[in-house]
C-alpha cells in the first residue's frame, strides 16, 4: 500500500459503493464514482467493491486495469494528453513527445515533482486534420509544436 | 496437457463434450464423422482423430477462441473461423490444412514466439509445453520479428543454463519495463510472467473448474499478463486455494510445479486414488523409475472429473518425511523408551501379549480399531483378526466418531448406509440444502462441483452456526443462511417438515405410493403441533421464523432438492434423529429416487464409507449385517473356518471405559489417533494408559502411540495395491506406485500379525482379499479388480440385478421396502451453557489442513494453516478484552486448553469456532464426552465453553508436551 497516497476511510468509500448499486452492472460506476471522488481508486477500495458486488479483487483488479483512464494514483493538477496516433505521428508528434518528456524529466503517465502536469499518451483525439493535437484537462488542442506546448506547460505551472 | 505420457483416452480434446442427443454428421478432411449437436469442430476433429493445432482450447474449458491457431476453411463460410468455437452442422464440409489456414498459424505462432524467451532446453517444461509441440506443428522455421521491448530479458536468451540466464541478468534495472521477476510464493507453484501467453486458460479454469475467481488478465493488449488477485497481490496473498486447475491448464512453464522443476518431467503415470477426504479424486501419480514427480487430477475419474484440491494435488510429501518412522519398535512399558527391532521380534512380542491378555483376562479383554483412511481390504482383515483370531466382535472404526449416525439414521428410514446420489447428480439439482457441511474446505472438489451448479443457477439453503464460504463467495450467495445455535438442528429440521405439512407443500402422490402411509400419517401429525412451528422455537434455535418459512418452501417447491450434510449433522447427542429427520424432509418433498435429489452425507475421509462397508462396526459383519443373523455368521464361518461370537462387541468409548475398570487389555489400533481425534481427551488418554498391549500401526509416531507398546510401521497409499469407496459409494481403486518405504504394505502387516497369532492366512495380492469380500457380501458380489480395471470404478451394489453398479439408490422404491417415517423428537443435548460456561463451541476443519493433520501439518500446508485458532464474535470478544491474535484460554467443564483467538462475525455472538488439526492445541480436551444416543458418536459440535485472554499454554498442554517428549524417545539401534 502507498502510505504516501491519501487513504480516504472505508465508510466514504463504502457510501460511493452504495450509491451505485442500484444500476444494472454497477462496477463501471462504482469505479467511476471513487475516481471522481478522489481523482484516483485508492488500492483499499477493491476489497470493498469487490465484497459489495459479491465478485473477488482480482475481477475488480482486472477490469480498472483494462481502462486506462482509471487511476491508481492521483494526476497532478493537469492533465496533458499527447496523441500518438498514426495521424500525429507522421506530423511529428513523436518528437514532440520526446521532448516534452525531456523538458520535464518525466516518463509516460509520469508526473512532475510538483504536482502540476501529468504527461499522457492518447491513442487519437479525432482531430487528425489538425495534427500533433493534444488535450489539456479535457480540453484539444490542435497543431500542437514545441512553442505551444511550452505555453501550455508553463501554464500549467509545471 | 502430457499426452505422451498415458496414451489411451487422455487426449485433450478442445472443447467439453456435447450433452445432446441429436446426432450430426459433417466430413473433416474428407473423413465422415458423427457427433451430438453442439459439438465444436475442433472436437469433432478430434474425434476422427484429426488434432486442429490451439493454445487457449482445452476440454475441461468451454472454448475461448482467442489463440487464432484453431482457424480451419469451412466450405460454402467466408473467411477462416476458429474450430473451436464454431459448432458442428449437418453436412458440413471442414478443411484443417488448406495453404491459407496454414499461412495464418505460422503468422500468429510466430507473434506468440516473438515475445517468448526461447530457453527451452533448461526450461522446466521441456517435452511438456504446448507451444512447443505448436510451433513444431505448424512448422515454424523463422521468426522474423527483431527482438524489442518484451516480457522477458532478453539477455537471457539462449543461456545454456537457468543459473547462466540468472547470471546473464542485470541487476537493478533491466532496461525493460515490461519485465516481472517470477512470483515464488505459493509453496508448490511458480508463476513465470515471461513465458505467459495470455491464452488465459489458467484464468478460465480458475473461474469454470475450481469457482474461486482468483486470477485475472491484468491490463490489455501487449501489456496484458496473469494477475492472482489485485495490484497488490502475490498467489499467496490472493484468493487462490492452490487447487492446482491453473497450473495444469497452463500450456507452458509460466504456472509450473516446483517438483517438476526440480525432478525434471515425469516419464509414466500410473492411475490411483488420493487418500484425502471422502470425495475420492482420481489421480495420475507420474513417475519418473519409483520417484513420484508430481499428481494431476484425472479427467475420467468420475468422482473428481478432473479436479483437484491443495491437498490431493500438492501435500504428499509427508510419505517422504523425516518423521515417518520406517522400523518396527517395542518397549515393554510406555514408560520406557523405544526399542528398534526386527519385523520378527515386533511380531513375536506382540501376538505373545495379546495371548496372554486373552488367556489371563478372557476372550474378550482384546480388541481392534479399523482405519478409515487404509483400504477396503486392510479394514476387511483388521476385523477379520478380531471376528476370526480373537474371536470375539470387539471390531469399531473411527467412522464412530463422525458418521456412524449416518449409518443408523439412512439405515433405519431407507434402508441402506449410504447417500442416495453419485456426485455428477449435482449438475441436475435445482435446490441445495447444505446442513452442518462446509464443501468448500472440507470437501474442496465437490464443493466446487457445487459452485458451478449454483453459478448456473441452483438455489442454496445453508444451516450452519457458522457463515461458511458457500454462504457468500465470489459469484455464489446463498438464497437462505439459517445461523441455528449449536446443537438444535432437530429442532430446525422439523420445523422445515412442520411448514411443509401444514402449507400442505408434501408430495402426497409420492408418500402414498413409496411410504408407509400409517406411519406418515403419525408423523404428520406429530409435526403439525404447534410446538414445532418455526415461531414456536425460533426463541431456542435463533433462526427467524420467517427465513425458516421462506426457506421450507423454496427446498419443498423449488424443483429437485439435494440435501448434502456432514459431521454438523451426526456429532451431536441427537445426530441419529437428525439423520432421521433429514430422510423425513427428502421423503416428504418426493425428493429421493431421482437423478439431482437425493440425501448425501458428505463423508470425512477417504475410506469411511469402505470401513464401514467392511463390517467394523462391532455389531455388523461385513455389508451391515447383524452379527446375531445365525445364517450370516455361517457364511464367514464356513469361509474362515472359526466359531463367530454372536454377541455384539465393544464401541471405542465402551473399550476406553473397559480400559479403565480394568477389564480391556489389549489394542491394536490401525491408521488412526483416537488420542487426538476423540473427545475428552484426558479420559482417552486414562484408557490407554490402563492398557497392557496398545499395537499401533501408522505411519508416524502419533498420540495415540505414546501410550503404545509396539509400534508397527505403516505404508501409504503410493505403496500398496486396493480399493477406497467414496461418500458416493463408488469404489477407486488404489494402485501401488512404490514399493513400501517400511518393508510391508499394510495388509500384509496385519497378516503376519494374524499368522504370529496362529491363524493361517495366506493372502499374496489384496485382489484376493477382495475375491473373499465378493463372496460373502452380497452389495460386493460383483466387485473384483477385473471389472475395476475394465470400468474404473463402480458404485455398490453391484450384483446380478447391478452388475456394473448403481449410481443412483432407491429409484424404483427404497431398499427396505416403504420409507419409514420417524417421529423426530427434540431433546436438548444436556451440555448447556451457564454463567461459568455461557458460550457454545462448534469444531471443524480448513482446506489446507486433514483431520488431525498428521499428513498436511508434514507438508507445506501448513503455510496456510500454521495452528489453530479460536474464531469469536467481535460482541463476545469486546466483553472479555479478547483482542485479535492474542493468547485467550477456552476452558470447558473437561479441561482446558490455550490458542490464538480471530475475531470474526463469522460466528454469530454467542458462538466460538474451532479447528482441530493440531496436537499442540488438543481442541478435544475441551470437548466433552456426551454421544449420541443410538450409536455414541460423541457430540464434538457442542461445548459449553468460557474465553479468557490468557499468557500462554495451559497445565495440560506443558504436562502433556512432556509427557509425549519422553514417550516419543527411540533408542539408538543396537549394533
Amino acid at each position: 500500500m502507498r502510505h504516501d497516497l491519501p487513504q480516504p476511510s472505508v465508510d466514504d468509500i463504502q457510501a460511493l459503493i452504495d450509491g451505485q448499486l442500484h444500476l444494472e452492472g454497477p462496477l463501471l460506476p462504482i469505479l467511476h464514482a471513487i475516481q471522481e471522488e478522489f481523482g484516483h481508486v485508492p488500492e483499499a477500495a477493491i476489497p470493498l467493491v469487490a465484497e459489495s458486488l459479491n465478485l473477488t479483487r482480482a475481477e475488480v483488479h482486472g477490469v480498472m486495469s483494462f481502462y486506462h483512464d482509471f487511476r491508481e494514483v492521483p494526476a497532478g493538477r493537469h492533465v496533458v494528453r499527447i496523441c500518438r496516433a498514426e495521424a500525429c505521428q507522421s506530423m511529428g508528434a513523436n518528437v514532440l513527445a520526446e521532448e516534452t518528456l525531456a523538458k520535464l524529466g518525466l516518463e509516460w503517465h509520469g508526473t512532475t515533482a510538483n504536482g502540476a502536469v501529468t504527461i499522457e499518451p492518447v491513442y487519437c483525439l479525432g482531430l487528425c486534420a489538425c495534427a500533433p493535437a493534444a488535450m489539456v484537462d479535457g480540453r484539444v488542442v490542435g497543431r500542437v509544436d514545441a512553442a505551444k506546448m511550452d505555453e501550455i506547460i508553463a501554464e500549467a505551472g509545471a | 496437457m502430457k499426452d505422451f505420457i498415458i496414451p489411451w483416452d487422455d487426449a485433450d480434446m478442445g472443447t467439453p463434450v456435447s450433452k445432446s442427443e441429436k446426432m450430426i454428421t459433417l466430413t473433416i478432411d474428407g473423413s465422415e464423422i458423427t457427433v451430438p449437436e453442439g459439438t465444436s469442430v475442433m472436437r469433432a476433429s478430434a474425434e476422427a482423430g484429426i488434432q486442429v493445432p490451439k493454445l487457449c482450447a482445452s476440454d475441461n474449458l468451454e472454448a475461448f477462441g482467442s489463440c487464432r491457431l484453431c482457424v480451419v476453411e469451412i466450405e460454402g463460410r467466408r473467411g477462416t473461423p476458429a474450430s473451436c468455437t464454431t459448432p458442428v452442422s449437418e453436412g458440413m464440409v471442414v478443411h484443417t490444412q488448406s495453404s491459407k489456414v496454414k499461412k495464418i498459424r505460422k503468422g500468429v505462432m510466430e507473434l506468440y514466439v516473438s515475445d517468448h524467451p526461447l530457453d527451452c532446453l533448461t526450461c522446466s517444461a521441456n517435452g511438456d509445453c504446448e507451444l512447443q509441440d505448436m510451433a513444431g506443428m505448424v512448422g515454424l522455421r523463422d521468426v522474423r520479428y527483431t527482438p524489442g521491448q518484451n516480457h522477458y530479458d532478453p539477455s537471457g536468451t539462449g543461456a545454456r543454463s537457468q543459473a547462466e540466464a540468472k547470471l546473464r541478468m542485470p541487476t537493478g534495472d533491466l532496461g525493460n519495463p515490461l519485465f516481472t521477476p517470477k512470483d515464488d510464493s505459493n509453496p508448490y507453484f511458480t508463476y513465470d510472467p515471461s513465458k505467459c501467453i495470455v491464452c488465459s486458460r489458467c484464468v478460465r479454469a480458475c473461474e469454470e473448474v475450481q469457482g474461486t475467481f482468483a486470477l485475472t488478465i491484468e491490463g490489455r493488449g501487449f501489456g496484458s499478463r496473469v494477475s492472482a488477485g489485485a495490484a497488490m497481490d502475490d498467489f499467496l496473498s490472493s484468493d487462490c486455494v492452490s487447487c492446482g486447475a491453473c497450473v495444469q491448464a497452463c500450456p507452458t512453464a509460466t504456472l509450473q510445479e516446483k517438483s517438476v522443476a526440480e525432478l525434471g518431467t515425469p516419464e509414466r503415470a500410473v492411475i490411483t486414488t488420493c487418500a484425502y477426504c471422502g470425495v475420492g479424486c482420481s489421480f495420475k501419480a507420474e513417475m519418473n523409475g519409483d520417484e513420484l514427480v508430481r499428481m494431476t487430477p484425472y479427467k475420467h475419474g468420475k468422482a473428481n472429473r478432473g479436479h483437484s484440491c491443495v491437498k490431493g494435488r500438492f501435500a504428499y510429501g509427508y510419505a517422504n518425511h523425516k518423521d515417518r518412522i520406517l522400523n518396527p519398535m517395542i518397549r515393554d512399558t510406555i514408560h520406557d523408551p523405544w526399542r528398534e527391532v526386527s519385523w520378527e521380534e515386533a511380531l513375536d512380542f506382540a501376538a505373545r501379549r495379546m495371548k496372554g491378555l486373552q488367556e489371563r483376562y478372557g476372550r474378550k479383554s482384546v480388541g481392534v480399531i479399523t482405519s478409515s483412511r487404509c483400504t477396503n481390504e486392510e479394514t476387511y482383515l483388521v476385523q477379520k483378526l478380531a471376528r476370526g483370531v480373537f474371536l470375539n466382535n470387539n471390531t469399531d472404526t473411527c467412522a464412530r466418531v463422525c458418521h456412524s449416525p449416518t449409518g443408523y439414521g439412512l439405515g433405519q428410514t431407507f434402508g441402506t448406509s449410504a447417500g442416495t446420489q453419485d456426485f455428477d447428480s449435482v449438475e441436475a439439482t435445482d435446490v441445495m440444502v447444505v446442513i452442518g457441511a462446509n464443501p468448500t474446505d472440507a470437501h474442496p472438489v465437490f464443493g466446487s462441483r457445487m459452485k458451478k451448479r449454483l453459478r448456473e443457477g441452483a438455489k442454496l439453503i445453508v444451516i450452519d452456526p457458522r457463515r461458511i464460504d458457500l454462504v457468500k463467495s465470489a459469484h455464489v450467495e446463498a438464497a437462505h443462511h439459517l445461523a441455528l445455535r449449536p446443537g438444535t438442528n432437530v429442532a430446525v429440521v422439523t420445523a422445515l417438515a412442520h411448514v411443509i405439512v401444514t402449507e400442505g407443500l408434501m408430495d402426497e402422490a409420492y408418500i402414498r405410493e413409496r411410504c408407509d402411509w400409517n406411519e406418515f400419517q403419525e408423523y404428520a401429525e406429530f409435526v403439525s403441533q404447534d410446538r414445532h412451528s418455526p415461531e414456536a422455537t425460533e426463541s431456542l434455535t435463533g433462526v427467524p421464523a420467517e427465513e425458516l418459512r421462506a426457506a421450507a418452501r423454496l427446498y419443498a417447491t423449488g424443483g429437485n432438492g439435494a440435501i448434502y450434510y456432514g459431521l454438523g449433522v451426526t456429532e451431536h447427542s441427537q445426530g441419529s434423529t437428525t439423520v432421521m429427520g433429514i430422510a423425513n424432509l427428502a421423503m416428504l418433498t418426493g425428493n429421493v429416487g431421482g437423478n439431482g435429489m437425493g440425501v448425501n452425507p458428505l463423508r470425512g475421509q477417504n475410506n469411511v464409507q469402505g470401513s464401514c462397508d467392511m463390517g467394523s462396526f462391532p455389531h455388523e459383519l461385513p455389508g451391515y449385517r447383524h452379527v446375531k443373523n445365525a445364517d450370516v455368521r455361517a457364511i464367514f464361518e464356513q469361509a474362515w473356518g472359526v466359531q463367530i461370537d454372536p454377541e455384539p462387541g465393544l464401541r471405542i468409548p465402551n473399550m476406553l471405559d473397559a480400559a479403565v475398570d480394568g477389564t480391556f487389555k489389549g489394542l491394536y489400533c490401525q491408521g488412526e489417533d483416537i488420542l487426538q481425534s476423540d473427545p475428552d481427551t484426558k479420559h482417552v488418554a486414562a484408557g490407554l494408559a490402563a492398557m497392557e498391549c496398545v499395537i499401533v500401526h501408522d505411519l508416524f509416531l502419533n498420540e495415540t502411540a505414546n501410550y503404545a507398546h509396539v509400534f508397527l510401521p505403516g505404508s501409504t497409499f503410493l505403496e500398496k495395491d486396493g480399493t477406497f469407496t467414496n461418500a458416493e459409494r463408488r469404489i477407486n481403486r488404489v494402485r501401488r506406485v512404490m514399493a513400501p518405504k517400511n518393508g510391508y504394505a499394510d495388509w500384509e502387516v496385519t497378516q503376519l500379525l494374524a499368522n504370529a497369532m496362529g491363524a493361517d492366512w495366506t493372502y499374496t495380492h489384496p485382489t484376493q482379499i477382495m475375491d473373499e469380500i465378493a463372496a460373502t457380501t452380497p452389495s460386493f458380489a460383483g466387485v473384483s479388480y477385473e471389472l475395476l480395471e475394465e470400468k474404473g470404478s463402480v458404485q455398490w451394489p453391484v450384483n446380478e440385478a447391478h452388475p456394473e453398479g448403481t449410481p443412483l439408490m432407491h429409484v424404483d422404491g427404497f431398499v427396505r421396502g416403504k420409507g419409514r417415517f420417524i417421529v423426530t423428537e427434540y431433546v436438548a443435548t444436556e451440555e448447556r451453557t451457564g454463567p461459568r460456561f455461557p458460550l457454545l463451541l462448534t469444531t471443524g476443519r480448513i482446506l489446507s489442513q486433514y483431520n488431525v493433520g498428521a499428513q498436511t501439518r508434514r507438508t507445506e500446508n501448513s503455510v496456510w494453516h500454521k495452528e489453530d485458532v479460536l474464531e469469536i464474535h467481535p460482541h463476545d470478544a469486546e466483553t472479555r478484552g479478547v483482542t485479535d491474535g492474542a493468547w485467550i484460554r477456552l476452558a470447558s467443564r473437561s479441561g482446558e486448553t490455550t490458542l490464538r483467538a480471530k475475531i470474526t462475525d463469522r460466528v454469530s455472538p454467542g458462538v466460538v469456532y474451532t479447528t482441530f488439526h493440531h496436537p499442540d492445541t488438543q481442541a478435544n480436551v475441551v470437548t466433552t464426552d456426551f454421544s449420541d444416543w443410538a450409536t455414541n458418536c460423541p457430540e464434538y459440535k457442542v461445548t459449553a465453553v468460557q474465553v479468557a485472554p490468557s499468557n500462554g499454554p495451559s497445565d495440560w498442554q506443558e504436562d502433556y508436551a512432556a509427557q509425549a517428549a519422553q514417550a516419543r524417545r527411540i533408542l539408538p539401534a543396537a549394533e
